[in-house]
């Protein structure tokens, strides 16, 4: 009677461990081995970004150099004058979605889950200063109609998909993809993956644009977990920088920016590439340039980090 | 007695489903049948559908089908890879103290005549270099990345290879490749692969340099483009304890193309 007793318990509990283990193998696997990619991976966190790529294409006035943008596109991106900026009522308007990637902030992404059942609801990028915030809805809930309100962040639904998490942006206000005056329309969208790699996590951006791109607009940022949080939550409050109210919305007429080729100037760069077009992201476009292009000569002086050289020249 | 057996029986059956449960892992030293490559074989994604639980080769085993024609698309960076930066800029890279000296010594036609054009076309920057790639299986276990940019080829392993005795380092260095899989239900993965041996390159077209010590370690993810489009994402991370202070990590991608029209190879040059 004993001895079945044992033999009963002892069976019961191989079972629930072997049971245990079938299930744990199906969903993590030898994670020693790096042979699973989990499903669903932990996202919250603080993200520094790991500031080894060139994707926020700010440093002078007029540069476009990796976009693929319509005539229409240029020719309101060169009416652009970064003093609007300065405006009382434009300071603190910030950028849209797609500054997630493209502004020089990290990232902090915390859950949003609900109360009765636990499951996830949303992950919410929180704002800076001059950027939104975003919030990624997962429960499944459907865009809003075509004529629901636009706002900079726009409206973002995700899902898991192949071990990362696929968002997809609508609802976007006009505004801009870059802070050198590229415009975006309201009606862009942008599709978002996440990929984590251990302690990286990878951002690809796709955005797309009938009115203001040829073809997608494609950023991907890295960023690494942060062991202290990330706070960037100072408030925007406007103050004077020197346009007064009432004054004109500071802008370039048609063939009148000032800028226009100190990108050519001091990099040696090609118009056609500082300008946005389309050829110029391609391989092909390397080879055209080949026997034209004299690279720049090195910086002598004022190079600043790493021989980064640009200084900026008034009009 | 009786239930002495059928406790046994319990556990053998028990165990055999955990085993059985166990997703496929393929990576270094997973066993590979010669005569299955020499087999007719499903597409990886079919192989991948039958859900076989047999220790199949990466080819069969691949989560995501990663063959055909890409181009690099240059969105990013463009002023460091499109064209040659300026000498001694190295912007964006941390490049440690010993690598300064050889960034303000670059010299493109020396490295010319010195049979040393192809710097630049190494594992540590391949990636980054606008080319088009065509991957395809060299056998069941081996994925081949030719690149035209350069007349490059990578060889990227499945399996562990021997250690090699003196063989000289290459600019492609010896690459071993694993799938990360995406338990089921759900599917998808990633492929890693891991680059060393390297023959000491640069990162940049401007000399910016990475030593033979280097390793590179890269993530293979693909992700839809419009209209069927797809993108492959190449998460580049090159750790160098002679020439880099940190990490540098890079992400560059490629779009898929239909067929091999555009593929036009070009020799390595230092100076373009």
């Amino acid at each position: 009677m004993f001895i079945d007793l044992v033999i009963r318990r002892v069976a019961l509990g191989v079972a629930i461990a072997g049971l245990a283990g079938a299930a744990v193998s199906t969903q993590v696997g030898p994670s020693e081995s790096g042979g699973v990619l989990p499903s669903r991976f932990e996202i919250a966190g603080s993200w520094n970004p790991l500031g080894t790529e060139d994707v926020q294409n700010d440093s002078v006035p007029v540069d476009y150099l990796g976009l693929a943008m319509t005539d229409e596109a240029r020719a309101r991106a060169l009416s652009y004058d970064e003093s609007q900026k300065s405006m009382l009522e434009r300071q603190c308007q910030g950028w849209g979605a797609a500054y997630a990637v493209l502004g020089p902030f990290g990232l902090r992404i915390s859950t949003e889950s609900d109360a009765t059942t636990n499951q996830v609801l949303a992950y919410t990028i929180d704002p800076w200063e001059d950027w939104n915030g975003m919030t990624i809805w997962m429960d499944g809930r459907p865009h809003p109609s075509e004529h629901a309100l636009h706002t900079q962040a726009g409206f973002t639904t995700g899902r898991w998909e192949g071990g990362a998490l696929a968002a997809h942006t609508t609802h976007v206000k006009a505004g801009f993809i870059r802070k050198t005056g590229v415009p975006l329309s309201d009606e862009a969208t942008i599709d978002w993956r996440f990929f984590r790699h251990g302690d990286v996590l990878t951002v690809l951006m796709v955005a797309r644009d009938p009115i203001y791109l040829v073809e997608p607009e494609v950023v991907s940022k890295g960023f690494r977990l942060s062991q202290a949080p990330l706070d960037y939550r100072d408030p925007c409050i406007p103050s004077f920088e020197g346009p007064e109210p009432g004054d004109p919305v500071p802008h370039y007429a048609p063939e009148q920016n000032p800028f226009v080729n100190e990108f050519v100037e001091l990099y040696h760069l090609p118009r056609e590439a500082v300008l946005g077009y389309r050829d110029t992201l391609y391989p092909e476009y390397r080879k055209k340039i080949k026997d034209t292009y004299v690279p720049p000569p090195p910086c002598t002086a004022d190079c600043g980090v790493a021989g980064n050289f640009v200084r900026r020249r008034g009009p | 007695m009786k239930r002495l057996l059928v406790a046994v029986a319990a556990v053998v059956l028990i165990v055999a489903a955990g085993l059985k449960a166990r997703p496929t892992v393929v990576g270094p030293g997973a066993p590979a049948s010669p005569r299955e490559a020499d087999k007719p074989r499903p597409t990886s994604l079919q192989a991948q559908r039958q859900g076989s639980a047999s220790a199949a080769s990466a080819r069969d085993a691949a989560p995501v089908d990663l063959t055909g024609y890409w181009v690099s698309y240059v969105t990013e960076n463009w002023r460091y890879r499109m064209v040659t930066p300026a000498k001694g800029e190295y912007r964006r890279i941390p490049a440690s103290p010993a690598a300064l000296p050889i960034i303000a010594a670059w010299d493109p036609a020396a490295d010319e005549r010195a049979g040393e054009q192809c710097k630049s076309y190494g594992a540590g920057a391949i990636m980054s270099v606008p080319g088009r790639l065509h991957i395809t299986w060299q056998d069941a276990n081996t994925l081949r990345i030719d690149i035209d940019a350069g007349r490059q080829t990578r060889l990227v392993r499945f399996t562990a290879s021997a250690p090699l005795s003196g063989a000289p380092p290459t600019w492609q260095g010896e690459s071993t490749g694993r799938w990360e899989r995406v338990p089921a239900p759900d599917t998808g993965g990633s492929l890693s692969v891991v680059t060393t041996h390297l023959r000491a390159g640069y990162l940049r077209k401007n000399g910016v340099p990475y030593s033979e010590r280097a390793t590179v370690s890269e993530h293979f993810d693909v992700a839809p483009l419009p209209d069927r489009g797809q993108l492959l994402l190449v998460n580049t991370t090159v750790e160098d304890p002679v020439y880099l202070n940190g990490p540098y990590i890079v992400s560059p991608h490629f779009k898929k193309e239909s067929d091999g029209s555009k593929w036009d190879p070009t020799p390595c040059s230092s100076t373009w």
